[in-house]
């Protein structure tokens, strides 16, 4: 997991900021910035998010540094364009407010816009810490209460780890089958 | 004197495509080596666990392509071992098609009639068997009941699933630790084993090329096992034929990064690539509705709430299977469970007001993960797919050390295929949204384009050499002696889940390859029983 130790603080507050704009969370702390706070559980940050970019099976940790620059640059143009000065004392991409951040990222992420697939990358991690938490063994996820895993209500396994649903089906007939299926069972 | 491995046979790639000749030709005396780019595992290995180098991230592969993106499997067993098993015959107006060729996509000697034989052998071996409604899980219990509510009819389809092995617990993706899902492991590979074929996992093929005598060199790079962008060197063996089966997303890259040596590949290779027509609609479900509208109560007054129990697709509605309906209208609408992570970013938040796929509105639909119901379309598309120039090694540039690639295939969807999406998301909606049982959306593709589990045709049978790669014994044309037995050969679309179509034309295929074989002086006969689906997993061996 190389990398996530030596993250400077801009770095992680410019990525914070852009998962939260993916799966949004509570603040943490009262003071907390990379975290918009537009709802009151838990999001992409919490469940991991920075953890699993930076982890080395991806290959992204060396990019990181790069993306939240870009991410500031596109947020400073952005700001300018709109005539707004933003607080200097944060990097510009979490200086932006969630909806200014949200209108960015559909703007990275559309269809027509060049980089479109690096920040698709960067939003399909976010999501996936947050709704299968590839950073962390499952069992181990669902032990430690991951947010993400949690609200989801990904079910717990069975004692060796594996997953059993012995009641699983009504049992029922619930429709007609077509008319013309074959002996076998299949479409004609 | 040459230093060079020598065989009779040497099979690349071992799915459906690659198993089935792989059994055949070692039963019928063949020396026979199977090179697979990806790992072997046993069942053992197959994790519940969505950890980044647990068996999910080690056996599957997603390619990003520039309008769709393939999935696939990467392992001994290719996606038999990550598929879910749903498999349905082919319907008859299928193989009459002629897509946007104004005539028959299909060689004249194959339709249903004359495949149903080769359906019953696979049937038979994997084996294959019809799902009861006992069998149904809640998802396909609840899609089946809102198919009645709208006047449909619906189907549980046949499985190769040993139902009563089965603990429904949707891992299908990262392998079956319960060997209750009929993989390749557990009938063709070991009975193929049983008489001498040798599999060599993390083998990835890279091209061919001649050897004095027209018989191939086979270059193949080993790779390692954990970081799947590294090779550990590489080597070459001689083979009299080969067989080409690395799967619709594989197959014709290592074909064009052979045509400097081989010369001048049939127009067709790396062409006419089908995504089976796929297309995904998540809906959440309004409990309160499921339970009076359907009468649905799975216990303490909840009606469904069961989106992570099951196994797979299991009930889908042919009504749209209609031979009278015009071409690209026709499809099949399945109910399936993708786990989190690939299943769920793509899902867009029904009546969202920002943005669809992610942020507040996107979250507040991950909340009701457990109500989702996933319908899945298999439509019929345009074979519009082509690849583009192949990349340095396998079939794409390798982004993380496992799952995740980018490769060259290009996929620009005609007013077709796009008709039939619409058609069939239209339907999709008609059945679930009626009544308020549910509200649903597709899936975007605006983000890694259209998708596809079902990767055909880029490689394909015909009798037109113009748009089809191989005659229908499967030979590649101009090229004798390289046969190709996976899912590129099918010609089109086909309206379901195309496994047992793919296997059943390998079948077909093996008189054939036996007879090319026996030409160049291989001693080897046709008639082997298929493996009678009693066979055991042989586990892998522990050193590789
Ligand atoms: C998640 C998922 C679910 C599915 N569910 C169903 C289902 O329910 N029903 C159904 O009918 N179909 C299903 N499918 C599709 C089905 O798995 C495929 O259609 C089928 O496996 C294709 O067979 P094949 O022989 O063409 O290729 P594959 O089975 O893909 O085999 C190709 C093999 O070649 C290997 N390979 C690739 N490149 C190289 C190389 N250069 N050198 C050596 N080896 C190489 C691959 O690792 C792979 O093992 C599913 C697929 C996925 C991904
Ligand atoms: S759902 Fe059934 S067949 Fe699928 S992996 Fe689980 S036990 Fe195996």
């Amino acid at each position: 997991m190389a990398g996530a130790a030596a993250a400077d603080p801009v770095r992680t507050a410019t990525l914070e900021a852009f998962a939260d704009t993916i799966i949004p969370g509570a603040k943490r702390f009262p003071e907390d910035r990379a975290i918009a706070g537009v709802v009151d559980d838990p999001g992409a940050v919490e469940a991991g998010a920075l953890e699993l970019l930076a982890h080395s099976a991806l290959g992204l940790a060396k990019a990181l540094d790069g993306m939240a620059g870009l991410l500031n640059m596109h947020a400073q143009n952005s700001a300018r364009a709109k005539q707004l000065v933003l607080d200097p004392t944060v990097p510009p991409f979490v200086a932006l407010d969630f909806d200014a951040r949200t209108a960015l990222v559909q703007e990275l992420t559309d269809p027509s816009h060049p980089e479109r697939e690096v920040w698709f990358g960067v939003a399909l991690f976010c999501t996936m810490a947050f709704d299968s938490a590839p950073h962390l063994s499952t069992v181990d996820a669902l032990e430690q209460g991951h947010p993400g895993l949690s609200i989801l209500g990904f079910h717990h396994p069975d004692e060796d780890r594996s997953w059993r649903f012995p009641h699983f089906s009504y049992q029922r007939q619930l429709a007609t089958v077509h008319p013309q299926t074959t002996t076998t069972g299949n479409p004609a | 004197m040459t230093s060079i491995e020598q065989t009779d046979v040497v099979i690349v790639g071992s799915g459906f495509g690659g198993a089935i000749p792989a059994y055949h030709l070692a039963a019928g005396g063949a020396r026979v080596v199977v090179l697979e780019r990806g790992p072997w595992l046993a069942n053992d290995e197959f994790d519940h666990d969505f950890l980044l180098g647990s068996s999910y991230t080690r056996i599957f592969d997603f390619t990003v392509g520039d309008g769709m993106s393939v999935l696939a499997g990467n392992c001994v067993g290719g996606g038999s071992v990550v598929y879910f098993a749903t498999m349905p015959r082919a319907p008859r107006f299928v193989f009459e098609r002629t897509g946007s060729l104004g005539r028959r996509m299909w060689p004249a000697t194959i339709n249903r009639d004359t495949l149903d034989p080769w359906y019953d052998v696979v049937t038979d071996a994997l084996p294959v068997t019809e799902q009861s409604w006992n069998d149904v899980p809640f998802a396909g219990g609840l899609f089946a009941a809102a198919c009645t509510h709208a006047g449909r009819t619906a189907n549980p389809v046949p499985s190769a699933i040993d139902k009563p092995r089965c603990t429904n617990c949707n891992w299908m993706m990262a392998g079956c630790r319960f060997d209750a899902k009929r993989s390749l492991l557990l009938n063709y590979l070991p009975a193929a084993l049983a008489h001498g074929a040798q599999i060599r996992p993390l083998h990835e093929v890279q091209r061919l090329s001649r050897t004095a005598e027209g018989g191939y060199r086979i270059h193949y790079d080993v790779v390692d096992d954990e970081d799947y962008r590294l090779t550990r060197g590489g080597g070459v063996i001689e083979a009299k034929i080969v067989v080409l089966a690395a799967g619709a997303g594989a197959t014709p890259v290592i074909l064009q990064r052979s045509e400097a040596e081989l010369g001048t590949m049939p127009a067709a290779v790396g062409r006419y690539f089908s995504g089976n027509g796929e297309r995904l609609n998540t809906a959440v479900v309004n409990d309160d509705r499921a339970r009076e509208l359907l009468g649905l109560d799975r216990g303490h007054g909840t009606a469904y709430e069961a989106h992570q129990i099951g196994k797979g697709p299991c009930v889908a509605t042919w009504d749209k299977l209609d031979a009278s309906l015009p071409e690209y209208s026709r499809y099949s609408l399945e109910q399936l469970y993708f786990p989190p992570g690939l299943g769920t970013v793509l899902a867009q938040a029904p009546g969202a007001t920002g943005p669809t796929w992610f942020g507040r509105e996107k979250k507040e639909m991950l909340r009701q993960w457990r109500s989702w119901l996933t319908v899945f379309a298999m439509t019929e598309d345009d074979n519009e797919g082509v690849f583009g120039a192949p990349p340095t090694r396998g079939n794409a540039e390798r982004i993380a050390q496992q799952m995740l690639g980018r490769g060259s295939l290009r996929y620009d969807p005609t007013e077709n295929t796009l008709r039939g999406w619409a058609e069939s998301d239209a339907d999709v909606r008609d059945i679930l949204e009626r009544d308020g049982l549910a509200r649903v959306r597709p899936w975007t593709n605006d983000q890694v384009g259209a998708y596809t589990v079902h990767p055909l045709s880029s490689c394909r049978i015909g009798d037109d050499p113009a748009t089809s790669a191989l005659d229908d014994r499967h030979e590649l044309r101009n090229h004798p002696g390289i046969f190709v037995t996976d899912g590129s050969a099918v010609p089109g679309a086909l309206t379901v889940n195309p496994a047992l179509t793919i296997a059943a034309l390998a079948e077909r295929a093996i008189p054939g390859l036996v007879r090319a074989t026996q030409q160049r002086g291989v001693s080897v006969t046709y008639g082997a029983p298929s493996p009678d689906g009693t066979t055991t997993a042989v586990p892998p061996p522990r050193s590789v």
